[in-house]
């Protein structure tokens, strides 16, 4: 068995600007912090404190009664100065506790577990999962006791650790793996408790080699497997990885726990022992700072709430002006346009990009040659020329025929057209259109 | 904040390959072609390959000119249409015919359809098949490395006719073509190895395969074609005539002379594997040449022409809208190991 999947690209990845660098995790406290009720997929938190409180750090000031929400606590000691909406980094407008801080250091913790892990029942686990906010921190945001409770429910035989970190620029897993695998590992120990299952496979891609002997080390007798990937984007899609580990693939409309399988992200495991053993509530995580425009690029552990523009100053500002701002990686992250947004819990990078600094190449959009490269790189093997011509004549029904739901918006199609077609992006719309469409009828 | 950022939806990162610098690649990878057909037939195949660039860019900026479109010359594919439009030719093909192919091929068969990618046609080939309204001209095939190549006469003027018949100096230089030979089941008087070189007669760009085959490996390296189709196209042409060679002909030699003679090469790896016209998908590129393959001996075979390639490739070309339309990629999820 070939340890890849059909299709996906290699793009330039960048990583060596900052692949090396330690994690900063002194970095200064923000004056205030942003943190939006909503930083998780699911039901939006409602605030647990007023105006005028004030408020620890590592305090809940959000939660609410669904299954399917993670609350959110505060990153900084200091006093509530507004509840009002602020932008996401999604591109809208969020309900967001503002806390300014104080200067002092107080701050609460929850409830250190002392023991061993098959001490803990699964349920412990979950509930402190939840109790700790934590969410997929890999870019999807699903509330993690969410996932581990499906997981639980439907039996899942083969759990899969997500190292791969596959975008261009983003180095925080990596730092993460090589400066912490011990976290990870037993992350992935109390996950597996938590499912009981015997198979847990950490997969990371070849580029990260340093990253795979340090955690081969670590996971050493643990039961625990490493496994070593070809380096292509996106290896770390969960639908690719499952099919380049397990030699299977989920069938479309399913869920990767419909054949027995559960992937989670390596900084997810790491925010799970924290929670677990250290009573540490996801508060922090390690974000890339890079790009053309970025003066010194770096990977720094921030408290999340923090605004863009502390990062940047962290990072000596900026080198030359930049026209674009990213959240995540520049294959699917978000372009935001603005310094004040923060840090969310699924931000893993921020990238500054300066014009002529080679990351992107805009030219117009020229007439499709039909070269099928679109078709090759597609990792869900659809065809994205053909979708894009219908759906930019708005033929959602022809677009449904070719199985446009499929698509995972991985932007290999757009990445790899000489055309300059806005591949994926008139495909995107179409996925939006479709239910639209169903609900007419 | 009063800077302004740039908020598009992802990705925000793009390859750096567009459709000239592709373009430029499929020229790049013919220029050994063309040395070669200067080197066999002098100049005048220099003069015609311009002739036919030229007649093309103009074709294509007129058309753009006149319905008020964006001229598209920039993306070089008339280039790329003109060279091989001229590779298909022999080399005492008049000027004129040369400008009148290169109207077909671009204003007839591209431009009338919506220009580049909206062809359903290779527009070269249909050129070549138009041009054969004038079969003697286009049959006429001269040998190479001869003296009278280095004429201004023959360079510059119109070589082929002197009132009305074919003149004589071209008619002394004429030679039969190794599929000629074979069609009438008689091993060629022409050495394999004059054949691989390309010292042989026949249309200008098409008798070295060994120049060819320099293009596909620089073609193949800058991964502007994958290796299916003219792999394909080559291998089916192998397979069926060693199974089944003409009559006192040993097996490996037929297969050897099938495969080096008249356009096939040259088909099979500038012509079959034009984006436009053939098949989007991997299945749909096997099959379509596989399909080119079979008919290009079948016609050979049975058809009155020797050559074939051309009108296999032609016939392909509209099968590419089937094939593009009920081969779909398997699907993720579907019909593989799963569950």
């Amino acid at each position: 068995m070939a340890f890849t999947f059909r299709g996906g690209i290699h793009p330039d990845y960048m990583k060596e600007r900052t692949s090396a660098s330690v994690i900063v995790s002194d970095m200064p406290k923000p004056e205030r912090v942003v943190l939006p009720l909503a930083q998780h997929i699911g039901v939006p938190c409602q605030a647990l404190v007023k105006v005028g409180d004030r408020v620890l750090e590592g305090q809940k000031i959000g939660d609410c009664e669904s299954g399917l929400c993670a609350p959110i606590h505060s990153s900084l000691t200091g006093i509530v100065k507004a509840i009002e909406t602020r932008w996401h980094p999604n591109g809208t407008k969020v309900l967001s506790v503002i806390v300014e801080g104080d200067g002092t250091d107080d701050k609460v913790e929850l409830t250190p577990f002392e023991g061993e892990i098959d001490d803990l029942s699964p349920e412990e686990i979950i509930d402190r999962a939840r109790e700790a906010g934590i969410v997929g921190m890999g870019g999807a945001a699903f509330p993690l006791h969410a996932k581990l409770r499906t997981a639980l429910d439907r039996r899942v035989k083969t759990v899969i650790v997500n190292g791969c970190e596959c975008e261009p620029y983003i180095t925080a897993d990596h730092r993460a793996m090589v400066e912490y695998p011990r976290f990870i590992m037993m992350g992935a120990a109390l996950i597996r408790r938590c499912l009981g299952v015997d198979d847990v496979v950490i997969c990371v891609e070849n580029n990260k080699p340093d990253a795979i002997a340090t955690l081969r080390a670590t996971c050493d007798g643990s039961g625990i497997s490493v496994q070593e990937l070809p380096t292509k984007y996106p290896q770390g899609g969960e639908k690719q990885l499952i099919r380049a580990v397990t030699g299977r693939e989920v069938p479309p409309g399913k869920l990767p726990m419909d054949i027995g399988c559960a992937v989670f992200n390596v900084d997810t495991c790491a925010s799970l022992y924290r929670a677990v053993f250290r009573g540490q509530p996801l508060i922090k995580r390690v974000v890339t700072v890079s790009g053309s425009a970025v003066a010194n690029p770096a990977n720094l552990l921030v408290r999340i709430g923090t605004p863009y523009q502390d990062l940047f100053a962290y990072c000596g500002g900026f080198s030359s002006d930049p026209y674009k701002i990213i959240n995540g990686g520049p294959m699917m992250g978000t372009a935001q346009h603005s310094l004040e947004t923060p840090v969310t819990k699924n931000t893993s990078a921020l990238l500054a990009f300066a014009e002529n600094g080679g990351e992107e190449t805009i030219l117009d959009d020229s007439a499709c040659i039909r070269c099928g490269r679109c078709v090759s790189v597609c990792p869900m093997r659809l065809q994205p020329t053909r979708l894009y011509e219908c759906a930019v004549v708005e033929r959602f029904d022809e677009c449904a025929k070719l199985n446009v739901m499929d698509c995972i918006e991985c932007g290999c199609c757009s990445y790899t057209c000489p055309s300059k077609l806005y591949l994926v992006q008139a495909i995107r719309m179409a996925k939006r259109s479709i239910p639209k469409e169903g609900a007419k009828k | 904040m009063s800077e302004k950022y740039l908020v598009n939806p992802s990705p925000h990162y793009r390859c750096g390959d567009t459709t000239p610098s592709i373009m430029r690649d499929v020229i790049i990878s013919m220029l050994p072609v063309l040395g070669g057909a200067v080197v066999f037939f002098g100049f005048r195949s220099l003069m015609l390959t311009l002739v036919s660039v030229a007649a093309c860019i103009a074709f294509e900026s007129l058309f753009n000119l006149i319905t008020k479109r964006k001229n598209t010359v920039g993306d070089l594919s008339a280039v790329v249409t003109g060279m091989i439009l001229a590779f298909n030719l022999p080399v005492v093909t008049p000027y004129w015919m040369v400008v009148i192919g290169a109207f077909f091929a671009i204003v007839v068969v591209k431009c009338l359809f919506g220009g580049i990618g909206k062809n359903f046609l290779n527009p070269a080939l249909a050129a070549r098949a138009f041009l054969f309204s004038w079969p003697t001209i286009m049959t006429t095939f001269t040998k190479p490395m001869q003296e009278i190549y280095y004429q201004f006469s023959f360079v510059f003027g119109e070589p082929m006719f002197v009132d009305g018949v074919v003149s004589e100096s071209v008619d002394a230089i004429s030679g039969a073509t190794a599929l000629k030979s074979l069609k009438e089941g008689v091993l060629p008087d022409i050495e394999l190895w004059d054949l691989f070189i390309g010292n042989v007669p026949g249309s200008i760009g098409e008798t070295s395969a060994l120049l060819i085959l320099v293009g596909f490996v620089y073609l193949l390296c800058r991964k502007v074609i994958r290796w299916h189709i003219p792999v394909c196209y080559l291998g089916t042409v192998a397979l069926l005539t060693y199974l089944f060679p003409a009559a006192g002909i040993d097996n490996l030699t037929y297969m050897g002379y099938e495969l080096l003679s008249g356009g096939l090469m040259l088909g099979a790896v500038f012509m079959a594997t034009d984006y436009t016209t053939s098949p989007l998908t991997r299945r749909g590129k096997v099959i379509y040449a596989v399909g080119c393959g079979l008919l290009t001996v079948v016609l050979r075979t049975f058809g009155d022409f020797p050559e074939a390639v051309s009108y296999s490739i032609l016939i392909m070309n509209v099968m590419t809208l089937v094939l593009d339309r009920y081969l779909k990629p398997r699907r993720y999820g579907i019909g593989g190991e799963h569950a």
